[in-house]
């Protein structure tokens, strides 16, 4: 038992060794998370965008026509930063990529309006950007609403109704949205969530696959094993317990950062986030040691690591839903931890549920710690009889 | 003429050597065949559909059941259990059984008979933007039409002055321009497809230099006896690397949209034009900071995770508008940047090249940078040669007992 607790010293002293040889190693396991993690929330500190650039076409130039276009200006998240005289104009200002929008009023909307005649006035965006277009669309849908209403109301208030009954009038039903905590208030709550654990998710993956497969690379790996007395798992466990502490620091401190330092809303316990977080890296390494396992070859482990990596940011359906994705695909997305820390997330940390709500989740990410139990004798067969193959 | 020579002869060198390296070949074919194909797939429905939701009649009314109806019958949101209040119906929230509740309140129809105006509370889940734009536009659509059908049926008894405030005296009409769907993948894929294209030509080339500078360590090769000047062997991989990406090129960016029905709308000519640049940018770009690659696998570890921040820098998704002035210029570095935002508009909204010219100098601006900091770090690399490389890998003394 003691020599099993020294060898378990050397091995980790051996492992900090290699890490400190290589500065690729630190500058994976810390640089590039932090790197992110300063970029993804600095490259959103506005939280929703403000003065998105759009553009009007005035032709009917009235009063009535500019006071609506002053209106419009008035709201924080668009300005309008030019004018054009036509259509055609407008319209290619949008393929430059100079406007994300543009709203059109044509020529005598005033003069219809007062005779009852209908006018209709419209807004284009350019829905290839699909954030800025929506943004930009519910002002000006609002505005487009206010213009018409406007007129209305100014004549019910003015033969004695008051506000609400005016509005009882103008729109019997109304819709209210009610939506706690809610994340895309700031866009950056909504990214930044599930962005960060996923790079260090990647980040995981790819370490821990170059760790172990180096070994054979410039065999080493004899001299692991037996410095592990041929036990497989002690000399997993040595090796990898310095990477897990380390990843383990970066995940809670990327917790600290955002629900202590930049106040994204937390309405859970904190704990089973730290939870979730503490899972999620052991997870996230372990199903890199089975990949290590299945395919013996430091190349072809890191080129599926990183497919199953990047394909993990839209499978965990935290932009797109995965209701809404092919059946396969929904069936798929379960073998990803990043789904899962996802879904734990949403529970726990948004909506703030008891914690059995999420007990699946939480469940998953343990099988995936289980995982390397079925194939990592296969590693310690590698280590002895394979050679690094470029 | 001597110059002519060697560069087409180590453009062939270059060609042979990548076509027969597997790990190489993975980044140069293999993903940029599949990995397109899949992000397609895995976006096919464009839009969401039949987001399942609760309701909770507290009114029970033909009014309140009429409304239930028609946001049942949109396209956008699907009823699928009615609960008795709200407790039941946040549990199937809870369970995942449904995104979003649609509460009627009990005075629904006494509001509507007094004149007043009248809630009708949504609330969605947390987990996805998409559920409660689902919810809201289908719950909006129906209010509207039946905000009509309501202030029609007063109409009889109102005055004429009445009748026609009740009319909205102006019309309004929205048109999403360029991705007329809204669709989620005509916004994200073509950022994703370029992107594709840069990432795996930096990781093949790096991946080709990290290998043979570990030859090199291992004296197994010489460089510079074997290839002539930097120059020479910078223009000749370049040519190798360029003309290969050619079909790849048009094969992920003409080919796989095409499969899948997206918006083409760019011009041939001009969109072959506008990527000459990105490839040459994107090449030696790799070229140069392959430099930094010591060994053969190591690329995966450098280069791959910075893809997503490069999604978001380009602008497609954070409008680029709101970037902060640090990450812009930091921005300019990549051609993806560029590229980008060049084939977005091209493909989506059918721009010409001289639409897309600022785009369009700036790749060319970073082709001639990339390449004179390739050539320079060239030159660096081949007067290194005869000292044996310092920077020799050694691992770690590990034989502790």
């Amino acid at each position: 038992m003691r020599a099993q607790k020294y060898r378990l010293l050397l091995l980790i002293r051996r492992e900090m060794r290699r890490i400190a040889s290589r500065p690729i190693y630190l500058m994976c396991m810390i640089g590039a998370p932090i790197l992110c993690f300063i970029f993804f929330t600095t490259l959103m500190n506005e939280g929703l965008p403000e003065n998105l650039p759009i553009a009007a076409v005035d032709a009917d130039n009235t009063t009535t026509s500019r006071q609506i276009l002053r209106n419009l200006d008035a709201f924080q998240q668009t300005e309008i930063v030019h004018q054009y005289s036509n259509f055609a104009e407008a319209r290619t200002a949008m393929q430059q990529g100079l406007i994300y929008g543009f709203f059109y009023i044509p020529e005598g909307t005033t003069r219809a309006a007062s005779r009852s005649e209908q006018p209709r006035i419209s807004f284009y965006t350019n829905a290839s950007y699909l954030i800025p277009a929506s943004l930009i669309y519910r002002d000006m849908k609002m505005m487009a609403e206010l213009a018409s209403g406007a007129a209305g109301r100014t004549t019910l208030l003015a033969r004695g109704y008051t506000s609400d009954q005016a509005m009882g009038f103008l729109q019997p039903i109304k819709i209210e949205t009610h939506a706690i905590s809610n994340p895309w208030i700031n866009y950056s709550i909504y990214l930044s969530n599930t962005m960060l654990p996923a790079v260090l998710m990647l980040m995981i993956f790819l370490v821990t696959i170059f760790s172990v497969q180096t070994e054979l690379k410039y065999d080493t790996g004899k001299q692991w094993i037996s410095l592990a007395d041929g036990k497989i798992w002690l000399a997993l466990f040595g090796k990898l317990l310095p990477y897990t502490l380390i990843f383990l620091l970066i995940m809670f401190s990327c917790h600290l950062y955002l629900y202590g330092i930049l106040g994204f809303p937390h309405n859970g316990s904190f704990w089973h986030i730290m939870l979730a977080g503490l899972l999620f890296v052991v997870a996230s390494q372990n199903l890199a040691l089975f990949l290590c396992g299945l395919i013996p070859s430091l190349r072809w482990a890191l080129s599926l690591a990183t497919l199953y990596g990047v394909l993990s940011f839209p499978i965990c359906g935290f932009s797109f839903p995965v209701m809404a994705m092919p059946p396969a695909i929904q069936a798929l997305s379960t073998i990803f931890p990043l789904r899962h820390y996802f879904l734990i997330y949403v529970d726990q940390v948004l909506n703030g549920w008891p914690l059995e709500y999420s007990a699946t989740n939480y469940l998953v990410l343990l099988l995936f710690v289980l995982l390397p139990l079925t194939d990592m004798h296969r590693i310690k067969y590698t280590m002895l009889n394979y050679h690094y193959e470029p | 003429m001597n110059f002519l020579k060697n560069v087409i002869s180590i453009w062939n060198k270059e060609t042979r050597k990548f076509i027969v390296d597997e790990g190489v070949l993975v980044f140069f074919v293999l993903v940029p065949f599949l990995y397109p194909l899949l992000y397609m797939y895995l976006y096919s429905k464009e839009v969401v559909r039949d987001v399942p939701a609760v309701v909770v009649d507290e009114n029970h009314s033909t009014l309140s059941r009429q409304f239930i109806r028609n946001v049942d019958a949109s396209p956008d949101v699907k009823i699928v259990d009615h609960c008795s209040d709200m407790e039941n119906a946040k549990l199937s929230i809870k369970t995942h059984k449904a995104y979003g509740v649609i509460q009627i309140p009990r005075e629904f129809t006494d509001d509507l008979a007094a004149g007043r105006q009248t809630p009708i509370n949504i609330y969605a889940d947390m987990s996805g933007l998409l559920y409660y734009k689902a919810l809201l536009s289908a719950c909006t659509e129906v209010s509207l039409e039946m905000n009509k059908d309501i202030k029609a049926e007063r109409l009889s008894g109102l005055s004429d002055w009445q009748k026609e405030v009740s009319v909205q005296p102006i019309e309004y009409e929205y048109v999403p321009m360029f991705n007329s769907q809204n669709g989620f993948s005509t916004f994200l894929l073509p950022g994703v497809l370029i992107l594709v294209l840069q990432q795996t030509l930096v990781l093949g080339i790096t991946m080709m230099a990290g290998t043979e500078r570990e030859r090199r360590r291992k004296k197994n090769l010489m460089l510079t006896d074997e290839y002539g000047s930097p120059i020479d062997v910078l223009t000749g991989k370049g040519l190798a690397y360029f003309v290969f990406y050619c079909f790849i090129a048009f094969y992920v960016l003409c080919i796989v949209p095409k499969l899948f029905d997206f918006n083409q709308l760019w011009h041939f000519f001009d969109l072959a034009m506008f990527i000459v640049p990105f490839l040459f940018a994107s090449i030696f770009f790799a070229i140069s900071i392959s430099y930094f690659v010591r060994d053969r696998e190591s690329c995966f570890l450098l280069f791959v995770f910075i893809s997503v921040p490069l999604l978001f820098i380009s602008g497609i998704s954070w409008p680029g508008s709101n970037i902060p002035a640090f990450w812009k210029y930091f921005s300019y570095i990549f051609p993806s940047t560029f590229g980008i935002n060049g084939y977005v508009r091209m493909t989506n909204a059918g721009a010409l090249l001289q639409d897309v010219k600022t785009e369009y100098v700036a790749m060319w601006i970073q082709s001639g940078v990339y390449f004179i900091l390739s050539l320079l770090l060239y030159i660096k690399l081949y007067r290194s040669k005869s000292t044996p490389e310092s920077e020799v890998e050694i691992e770690p003394d590990l034989n502790v007992e």
